[in-house]
């Protein structure tokens, strides 16, 4: 049992944490708000050269072969920043499907170059009648004479704007009818009948909603060897809520940061408003709720490879705390800088948004005490 | 990083199931769980330090040459965590926990002689007399005054919450024995012996029907200088490393999680018509859990930096409230889960010896006198307001 940092892990944070204070400015993060690519695609060949984009994928294939701690602490260290560049879609999600569920050659062919910034990915999974749960997917991936035709809608693809391939779930059909198994399909970003539509993301960075009207593919467009990627699909998502919890946190931190600096320096009737004990009260639990966080954070870095519903409980845990965690962070952020919170002209309001796009992604807080209660009795059961 | 014990750690995890196994009768498992106050009966509470002292294991803080068994932190965190998943009773913490490390830390060699052995054994039952009437979280405020005659203090005035001081044979006291400048200036630390003519006990009882604490009143009590700890006028600086003990003792998350295990099996079961299919029970349930699963990280995260020989600091008053909140929590939920059956009212004490058929399922007795003592639990210690303005003043600088 030893939760303290090693010496490389000491290392990653202090880079990161150097890397996102030196050059992931206000400045910076107001120009790429209002930039169409939402994005700077010099600070994602800094990413490749700092070896981030490799941290988490396979050594075999280019990689670092980090865990989900280290993946953790480059995304506390991106949200302190409000990074908005693709890591999440391209490394956390897209590349690890890959890892989980390619072919050697699916793998060769992609995951080195996402290691070296060459490639850019999504994920395309989300359906508006889902909701939130995974297993549900109505596009339809029908097996054709040479390959297969893929058709539905997809919503909330992170960063699709910016990859060059998406992955695109989708229910197998064979001759015989439905499979009842998912694939995962690859198509390059501009693959014709794909109509995708770009917005800006709440918080920064861009999402698009995807049509899919008969879309073309060959064979070995399907990922791995067609078995159910259900699990898989469950797996990555649960890894990728570890990492943006500990993102979250880096972003509550900023706030607590912030706002405690602020109300030392605001004074009204007389005095800094820290001087107040409602103030004061205020802030100490906000700091507490950031460490609640940051620990069941942790938590679910730590037990991303423990079997799956140990793994499922400890992530939908953290997604459900965190986020409660986030709203009250960020509410009160607002609340304590008056009527300049609500303002852009200051950051907490960026700050605050990306923390509503954090509870938001994946299912809320409600819908993972639910799952996780689900899962406990599951597991009881069992 | 690594969550898991290593071969060692999990031998001695062996080791402790092991013991509990042999000494853990089923009648001091039944009266702990029928205990819905903080602390079991000396005669349950005793019994088990008795069994921990011949293991050797009776005073799990204490270095080694006093008796201590020289556990590593995480030895700690496994034996805490096994005495309470398996329901162990509490003993005597004001005499290990509290007023032993005290002696260990600042008395002389002869207090150390004669007392330490006395609590490792079980034959000294300690009580705390901290609070008065007058001095809740403001402590240092106190007013029993301690004026010196020959080898002799005489002491008066009043403490008050005082846990089973009518089961024990000795007190620590702080008390005011000068004054300075400063309120926390010219108090100092001192034992002293319950028998001693002058002290009278009032029970004191708590809205969950229990009599747990009391008010100890002081008329003219003669103690000898000899009982006083450290300096005359420095009782305040051992009091306060007391209160760190007692804030920070931290391994509380294993005994939410069983208190919240109860709450959980009784809502799973027909007794409360299945409250679990109740889809706000079964959240609030998960959302209790959850806090859980974080307090019981944060412990971790503090006994790593333990391990390493670094400071945890403020994140005791972190650990405090949490725990506090959290047990609340569960005795809330408690509440709500056995429905129509929470409006009954067992007055009679102890509750593993009644003699009569209780109104409620046995499983059930405890639930709302827990709830109801529970409130204490945000108070004493240290009031949770206080413990926001120690979070605000040594994590935030405010």
């Amino acid at each position: 049992m030893d939760l303290n940092l090693s010496d490389e892990q000491r290392l990653l944070r202090e880079s990161a944490e150097r890397f996102v204070a030196e050059s992931y400015d206000a400045n910076h993060r107001r120009k790429m708000a209002n930039d169409p690519l939402g994005y700077s695609p010099a600070v994602w060949k800094q990413f490749a050269e700092l070896g981030w984009l490799a941290l988490p994928i396979a050594e075999e294939f280019g990689g670092l072969g980090g865990g989900a701690v280290e993946t953790g602490i480059l995304m506390e260290a991106f949200g302190r920043g409000l990074v908005s560049e693709p890591y999440v879609a391209t490394v956390v999600l897209a590349a690890a499907l890959i890892g989980a569920c390619g072919s050697t050659a699916q793998k060769q062919a992609r995951l080195p170059r996402v290691a070296d910034g060459s490639l850019k990915l999504a994920f395309a999974h989300s359906e508006r009648a889902a909701r939130f749960d995974l297993s549900k997917v109505a596009t339809i991936a029908n097996k054709a004479a040479q390959g297969w035709r893929v058709a539905g809608s997809k919503i909330a693809v992170l960063d699709g704007h910016a990859a060059d391939e998406i992955i695109v779930s989708a229910h197998i059909h064979e001759h015989q009818g439905p499979s009842g198994r998912i694939g995962l399909f690859l198509m390059p970003a501009r693959t014709p009948s794909l109509a995708i539509s770009d917005y800006p993301r709440l918080g920064g960075g861009q999402a698009c909603n995807i049509e899919l009207s008969d879309v073309h593919l060959p064979e070995d467009a399907l990922l791995g060897d067609g078995r159910d990627a259900l699990p898989a699909i469950e797996a990555v998502v649960d890894r990728a809520m570890a990492a943006l919890g500990a993102e979250a946190v880096g972003i509550m931190q900023t706030l607590l940061d912030t706002t405690l600096e602020y109300t030392k320096i605001r004074k009204q009737f007389g005095r800094p408003l820290s001087a107040n004990q409602v103030i004061r009260h205020r802030l100490a639990d906000m700091a507490m709720q950031v460490d609640e966080a940051r620990s069941i954070a942790l938590r679910a870095a730590l037990k991303v490879d423990a079997e799956p519903i140990e793994r499922a409980r400890a992530a939908s845990g953290a997604k459900a705390k965190i986020g409660k965690c986030a709203r009250f962070i960020g509410e009160q952020s607002i609340q304590l800088h008056g009527g300049m919170g609500v303002t852009e002209e200051l950051e907490v309001g960026a700050y605050f948004k990306r923390l509503v796009a954090f509870d938001t992604l994946f299912g809320g807080s409600a819908h993972h005490y639910r799952r996780y209660a689900e899962l406990g009795r599951t597991a009881i059961s069992a | 990083m690594d969550l898991s014990f290593n071969a060692e750690e999990r031998a001695f995890q062996d080791e402790v199931r092991d013991f509990i196994a042999k000494n853990l009768t089923d009648e001091m498992k039944r009266a702990t769980a029928l205990t819905p106050s903080v602390f079991s009966d000396p005669d349950i509470g005793m019994a088990w330090q008795r069994a921990l002292n011949a293991q050797g294991w009776g005073a799990p803080g204490w270095p080694v040459e006093y008796g201590g068994p020289d556990w590593t932190p995480a030895q700690r965190w496994i034996f805490e965590t096994e005495s309470a998943r398996a329901g162990v009773p509490n003993v005597n913490v004001m005499g290990v926990k509290m007023v032993g490390p005290v002696i260990i830390g600042f008395g002389s060699p002869e207090q150390k002689n004669f007392y330490l052995p006395r609590i490792l054994s079980g034959e000294d039952y300690w009580c705390q007399g901290y609070s008065e009437p007058g001095s809740g979280s403001d402590l240092s405020s106190l007013k029993t005054r301690a004026v010196r005659d020959g080898d002799d203090y005489i002491i008066n005035g009043t403490k008050i919450w005082t846990t089973h001081a009518h089961h024990a044979n000795r007190m620590f006291a702080l008390v005011r024995t000068g004054d300075g400048p400063r309120q926390q200036d010219g108090i100092s630390f001192i034992l002293i012996d319950m028998k001693t003519p002058g002290i009278t006990t009032r029970p004191i009882l708590t809205i969950g029907g229990d009599h747990e604490v009391n008010q100890v009143f002081f008329d003219d009590v003669r103690v000898p200088v000899a009982n006083r700890v450290g300096e005359e006028g420095k009782g305040w600086t051992y009091g306060k490393y007391l209160l760190e003990f007692e804030r920070g003792s931290g391994i509380a998350s294993a005994k939410l999680r069983e208190g919240l295990k109860a709450i959980s099996e009784l809502a799973e079961s027909d007794l409360t018509g299945r409250a679990i299919d109740s889809p706000d029970i079964a959240t609030r349930i998960s959302e209790v859990e959850v806090d859980i699963d974080a307090l019981e990280m944060t412990e971790l995260r503090v006994l790593s930096a333990l391990q390493t020989g670094q400071n945890p600091g403020a994140v005791s008053s972190i650990l405090k409230l949490r725990n506090s909140e959290i047990r609340q929590a569960v005795t809330r939920l408690g509440a709500d889960v056995i429905g129509h059956d929470a409006l009954a009212v067992e007055p009679m004490r102890p509750l593993y010896r009644l003699n009569h058929e209780p109104a409620t399922p046995e499983e059930m007795l405890t639930v709302v006198p827990e709830y109801l003592n529970g409130r204490a639990y945000t108070i004493f210690g240290g009031t949770s307001e206080i413990q926001r303005d120690i979070i605000a003043k040594m994590m935030l600088g405010i």
